[in-house]
């Protein structure tokens, strides 16, 4: 298995991780502000033990990975960085990755390499509650009221375009993800949630290979301030 | 001579930071003992991947091994098979139900996809039925948060997993 591989989906985790953690003390109900912190929480432990695999083979340490590299060395896809938007947008986007991380590790739980088998395994039941509750939510607003369907809406335009860079295969990628059942299960959700399927647009790619927007840099500036001010800080 | 029930019960003063009334063994997060010459080897799993209760639990393990003598600990994390609420052992259940949590059921109802399902959980405080979940998400990620409608009572429930 190519280590890069092995960054690329802990920086998945880690970015979004961070992204969802700025509602910390900000989501618009007490228990979704909670809801969406956990799946923080969840992200950024499945991040940790993807970064500790990747460390013992590269000789380095998961806060060094974490901590320490630029947005050109940040190998996470273009969705996982960009900004939260409404609560229409983080749900939108947190369905799109969900539904996604759950083939993938339903995929990589059948892998010969036995350490991504095993944290794919584990990930896999957390990422279970994360695409339900991102699915009751994705219909809830789609099927609410004119203005949660308005915000929705929108949030399928900003968003949709970087849905085809999951499945655009990275050099170090072995096997490429079958889009088929990710696509199916939008279908159904956005049914159920009387929301249009968006057609074909052109896609968005490159952050899978270093090349992101200029949103990544704020988070690693945020992310990183603690390790760059107090090298080899621990707490 | 050592042996794995010297440590085991040792380990059973180890407790889950977040829900103090647990053990380590209760919670089904200690997988193995092993004994490698002057070694003891403790191999854990976490419950959840961002489980930040993991750092407490593995200092102290060795604090307490430590505390008994017991000066060259290892502690292994192993993530396969994952950790499930299947494991955690009756009296475990038995004392979180005291403690006001309400414990695991033995058959998982909703670790499936199915959208909008609730479970049917028994109120810890007066043993009703009828309640009714107010997030899926609590305290800790271990947890969903629920309210009891026959007593009213606010209620933690230590989701099946």
């Amino acid at each position: 298995m190519n280590t890069d591989y092995i960054v690329h989906l802990a920086d998945n985790a880690l970015i979004l991780g961070q992204r969802n953690s700025e509602w910390c003390g900000h989501g618009p109900v007490l228990e979704q502000d909670i809801a969406i912190t956990n799946i923080s929480l969840d992200l950024v432990g499945q991040a940790r033990s993807f970064y500790q695999y990747a460390a013992e083979r590269l000789g380095s340490t998961e806060d060094k990975l974490a901590y320490l590299r630029d947005a050109l060395d940040f190998k996470n896809c273009l969705l996982c960085e960009l900004p939260n938007g409404d609560w229409a947008q983080t749900i939108l986007r947190q369905f799109f990755f969900s539904s996604y991380q759950y083939i993938l590790y339903q995929q990589l739980q059948q892998s010969p390499d036995e350490r991504l088998a095993a944290i794919a395994e584990k990930s896999l039941k957390e990422v279970t509650y994360h695409v339900r509750w991102s699915s009751e939510w994705v219909i809830r607003l789609g099927d609410g009221t004119e203005e949660s369907h308005g915000r929705m809406l929108k949030a399928i335009e900003y968003l949709w375009p970087f849905t085809g860079e999951l499945f655009i295969p990275a050099f170090y990628e072995q096997t490429p993800l079958n889009k088929e059942p990710w696509q199916q299960r939008v279908e159904e959700i956005f049914t159920e949630a009387t929301l249009p399927i968006p057609g074909q647009v052109w896609m968005q790619s490159g952050g899978k290979e270093g090349r992101h927007t200029e949103h990544l840099g704020y988070i690693l500036a945020e992310m990183q301030y603690m390790q760059r001010a107090y090298p080899d800080c621990e707490w | 001579m050592v042996t794995t029930k010297n440590i085991r019960d040792i380990l059973e003063t180890v407790q889950d930071p977040e829900v103090p009334v647990l053990s380590i063994i209760d919670l089904g997060v200690l997988r193995d003992v092993k004994i490698n010459g002057n070694q003891v080897e403790v191999v854990i799993t976490p419950t959840y991947s961002g489980c930040p209760a993991m750092d407490m639990i593995r200092a102290t393990i060795r604090m307490v091994l430590v505390e008994h003598g017991y000066n060259d600990v290892k502690i292994t994390t192993v993530l396969s098979p994952a950790w499930t609420t299947d494991w955690m052992s009756e009296q475990g259940k038995q004392k979180l139900k005291a403690y006001g949590i309400a414990p695991p059921h033995p058959k998982p109802q909703v670790c499936h996809m199915n959208l909008f399902a609730e479970e049917a959980v028994q109120c810890p405080r007066c043993n009703s039925y009828n309640t009714r979940r107010v997030s899926e998400f609590g305290s800790t990620a271990c947890k969903s948060q629920y309210q009891c409608n026959a007593c009213h009572e606010p209620f933690d429930y230590f989701k099946c997993h």
